[in-house]
């Protein structure tokens, strides 16, 4: 009986050291996916961000195949570096809508003059609502949303040349 | 050339380890006869050596980083060469290659002044506990050597250096893990001693009057390095709180309930000469916490905040040397066990009983807290992923510390062997009517939470319990240990009451306000002055000024910073802290928030009043204060006893030398 007893500390340790063995041989992922994937997108509805371009609502989104959605901002930095790579997307056939973030209409219209515009429509969030209400903590980011307007994948940060495939890949899967 | 120094040293120290393991395994294998064998002339000298070697290993690491010799890897990726002269040093420690070998430092001094000072116990099972003790280390410097060589040089030196991480530029990092790592690495010994005693069948209540000092020691620093780096992470992070859950902090909480547990097992074994088995278990159970700590920690497989540079080929290493170490014990220990006889029977109500009591208590807090760290990565091998958190490990941990609290209580009261619960009928009384007194008390006068409410009870109870065992006694006549003994059960309470008390009364408030604003926490009225932009040595800062008073009585002034470093660039939030006997104001800045109404620039400000939060590190104090009056009045007894052994040793000596003579001496 005794000894039985005297063994189950061995044993403990053996089960301890047999999971942390089995854990050092698999990869760690430290990236936290985004809560908001798999649900539909919140209701808005937003003015245009400046003369020329067609406002935005959730309910766009729902039908015609899915999307993408780009939160930037005319003062965002990010944003111009990214600029070309959405250009290739749309080249690549992707149809992108975009949500400007606290801006004005003079600074939309420089940005769209200067780095060019790839975007169906371009709403104005005055206050970040819609921001937060995605989830989006910095821009820009993007989302891409299904025909149903269910969100299926969100990318924070730029969009950079690698990521381009990725994206377009995500769309594919998304029809 | 210091560096190489440094590198020589660690693997003279490693081949001493070889040395010290062999010679302290061949003389035991002589039985009985230890003293005579040849080999037993080297084990002790070589843990002396060696605790000599890897001192001076360390002191050529702190070298480098003083003088910031930007050839040597560690100082270059670790230190910077305008950072404060203080933060240079305490950097040494701030990486996982200078920490681990202020651990194997620590170890091989442990072994030293075990091999060096220690002649108390039968030589063949101090010679066994030395070959443990060498075995150990040898794992650890092979670790170090082979996988995290701290002296590695660059091919060609750097520019400049990466820099120190800020939040780790502090002055608690210049005491807290130094502290930790001497309680940690200290229990090696009674590891060590458990392992000898267990070889050579020697667990005896001679065997636990000499482990219990080397115990205590340790976790005298286990609960100093746990108070400082609780207080750290109190003021350095700046959220207000000042235990985590961390994966971290349990590693060094697990040792600490298994330490606790220990050196009141060693008691019972030294008084009683009872719980054989379950002191040696406990031995070696306080020092594979410290190890299995080490290799969570430094493998990278639990997330948490203390993050080390990971790699897995480090955390296979560490987990060969658990299943050596910790694997080995166990499976000598399931196989010796039953050699080594239970011991002395007691009653249940008895101080056995209660001392008893309280280390399945403690065991079980200790499995709690285990199973709540290693939760996260069991659900993760199933593809889950889950944060276990205070919802857990608050209630949980509470189920066992309320009866462990109430024993605790009484326990002291008991006599050894056979008591009757009747004899101490008015004390219990006594403590019974405080406890719900205090609980009604409360109760009609605050709204708590019921862990707090009962928290604040048991706390009033305690501390007088505490003083109970000295009625009826002379003051002048009690014994240091029992005094060390009463302080830290007092402590214990003190800090009981700073935990109830922040988390029943501790008062927040998040506001946004411009210079010359005024907003109220609980009492307080904090004003915001101004907010200047400062530059320190390394970092730039925004510091607001707070003017605070309390009902009007005269303002203080707080300084909190958010602070910008730059190498490596990063943000932290320096909180500044009002200190008064009855608590702290604690106030954090944040970010600019925008423009109020009058162009004036608005700012976040967090501020809390914490009622008699700083209990919680005085009463930590007071438990290691307690500590160390025990160990120094058990050693002092011995000494004593030892010393008054050897006279009469040495009168009847003089007394045969004087009748075998025909003349006296002169």
């Amino acid at each position: 009986m005794n000894r039985i007893l005297y063994l189950i500390p061995l044993g403990l340790f053996a089960f301890i050291a047999g999971l942390g063995g089995y854990m050092l041989t698999q990869t760690k992922d430290d990236a936290i996916p985004s809560q908001m994937i798999a649900k539909p997108l919140p209701e808005f509805d937003l003015p245009p961000a400046t003369e020329g371009v067609e406002g935005l609502s959730s309910s766009d989104f729902v039908g015609g195949g899915p999307k993408l959605l780009n939160l930037w901002a005319s003062w965002c930095p990010p944003c111009i570096a990214e600029a070309p790579h959405l250009e290739t997307l749309k080249e690549a056939g992707a149809p992108i809508y975009g949500i400007a973030m606290r801006d004005t209409p003079e600074d939309v219209a420089a940005f769209l003059a200067n780095h060019g515009n790839p975007y169906e429509a371009i709403a104005h969030d005055k206050i970040s609502a819609i921001q937060f209400e995605l989830g989006s903590s910095g821009l820009p980011e993007t989302f891409v949303i299904d025909g149903d307007g269910v969100i299926r994948y969100q990318h924070i940060g730029d969009i950079r040349k690698e990521h381009v495939p990725m994206l377009l890949d995500l769309l594919e899967q998304a029809k | 050339m210091i560096p190489e120094i440094g590198l020589a040293a660690l693997w003279l120290a490693a081949a001493l380890s070889v040395l010290q393991m062999v010679a302290g395994g061949l003389s035991m294998r002589e039985k009985g006869v230890g003293e005579g064998s040849p080999f037993a002339l080297y084990a002790r000298p070589a843990a002396v050596v060696q605790a000599v070697l890897a001192v001076l290993a360390f002191t050529a690491l702190l070298y480098a980083f003083a003088v910031t010799d930007l050839s040597v890897k560690l100082v270059a990726t670790n230190s910077h060469s305008e950072k404060p002269f203080l933060y240079k040093l305490t950097g040494t420690w701030g990486n996982h290659e200078g920490s681990m070998l202020l651990w194997v430092a620590v170890l091989a001094l442990s072994g030293g002044l075990l091999g060096g000072l220690e002649r108390r116990l039968p030589e063949h099972t101090m010679q066994a506990a030395l070959a443990v003790q060498g075995f150990v280390a040898l794992g650890f410097y092979a670790f170090l050597i082979g996988s995290s060589n701290p002296f590695e040089r660059l091919p060609v030196p750097a520019a400049e250096g990466i820099g120190l991480n800020p939040l780790l530029q502090d002055i608690g990092l210049a005491l807290h893990p130094p502290t930790l790592y001497v309680g940690y690495v200290g229990l090696s010994v009674a590891f060590s001693l458990a392992m000898g005693a267990l070889i050579t069948r020697q667990v005896t209540p001679e065997f636990a009057r000499v482990m219990r000092p080397w115990v205590l020691g340790a976790w005298v620093f286990l609960t100093l390095g746990i108070t400082a780096g609780s207080y750290w992470a109190y003021y350095e992070l700046g959220w207000g709180g000042w235990w985590f859950w961390d994966p971290v902090e349990n590693s060094s909480l697990m040792p600490w309930l298994a330490a606790t547990a220990l050196l009141h097992s060693v008691s019972v074994l030294a008084a009683r000469d009872a719980l054989r088995t379950w002191t040696i278990m406990l031995g070696v159970l306080a020092f594979s916490m410290s190890m299995l700590g080490t290799f969570l920690v430094r493998s990278g497989i639990l997330t948490s905040v203390h993050a080390f540079a990971v790699d897995p080929e480090r955390g296979t290493f560490i987990l060969i040397l658990l299943l050596i170490y910790i694997g080995g014990a166990l499976g000598i220990f399931a196989a010796r066990a039953s050699a080594v006889a239970e011991g002395k029977t007691f009653a249940i109500t008895s101080r056995e009983g209660a001392l008893v009591f309280n280390n399945v208590m403690l065991t079980a807090i200790l499995a709690i807290v285990l199973l709540g760290t290693l939760y996260p990565l069991l659900t993760e091998a199933f593809d889950v992923r889950v944060s276990v958190g205070p919802p857990y490990f608050n209630p949980a941990s509470a189920l066992f510390a309320v009866p462990m609290f109430l024993v605790m209580a009484i326990g002291p009261l008991l006599r050894w062997k056979q008591d009757k619960a009747g004899r101490i009928n008015r004390e219990l009384a006594a403590l019974i009517a405080i406890f719900v007194v205090g609980l009604v008390l409360i109760g009609l006068l605050a709204e708590t939470s019921v862990l707090a409410l009962i928290g604040l009870a048991f706390s009033a109870g305690l501390a007088i319990a505490a003083f109970l065992p000295l009625r009826g006694r002379k003051l002048g006549r009690v014994p240091i240990a029992v005094w060390g003994m009463i302080l830290a059960h007092f402590g214990v309470a003190v800090a009981l009451f700073g935990m109830a008390s922040e988390s029943a009364f501790t008062e927040e408030k998040l506001a946004a306000i411009s210079a010359g604003e005024t907003t109220k926490v609980g009492e307080w009225d904090v004003t915001l002055g101004s907010i200047n932009a400062i530059a320190g040595p390394n970092w730039t800062a925004m510091e607001a000024r707070l003017s605070v008073s309390r009902d009007g009585s005269s303002a203080d002034t707080l300084t909190p910073q958010a602070r910008a470093f730059w190498s490596p660039s990063q943000a932290t939030s320096e909180s500044a802290l009002l200190t008064k006997w009855d608590g702290q104001l604690y106030a954090t800045i944040g970010q600019s928030v925008g423009l109020d109404d009058e162009g004036k620039e608005r700012w976040q400000l967090r501020i809390w009043w914490k009622p008699f939060v700083t209990f919680i590190w005085y009463g930590g104090v007071l438990i290691a204060l307690g500590g160390f009056l025990a160990m120094i009045g058990r050693v002092r007894d011995d000494l004593r006893k030892r010393k008054a052994v050897k006279r009469r040793v040495e009168e009847r000596e003089d007394m045969a030398e004087l009748a075998g003579k025909a003349e006296p001496a002169e």
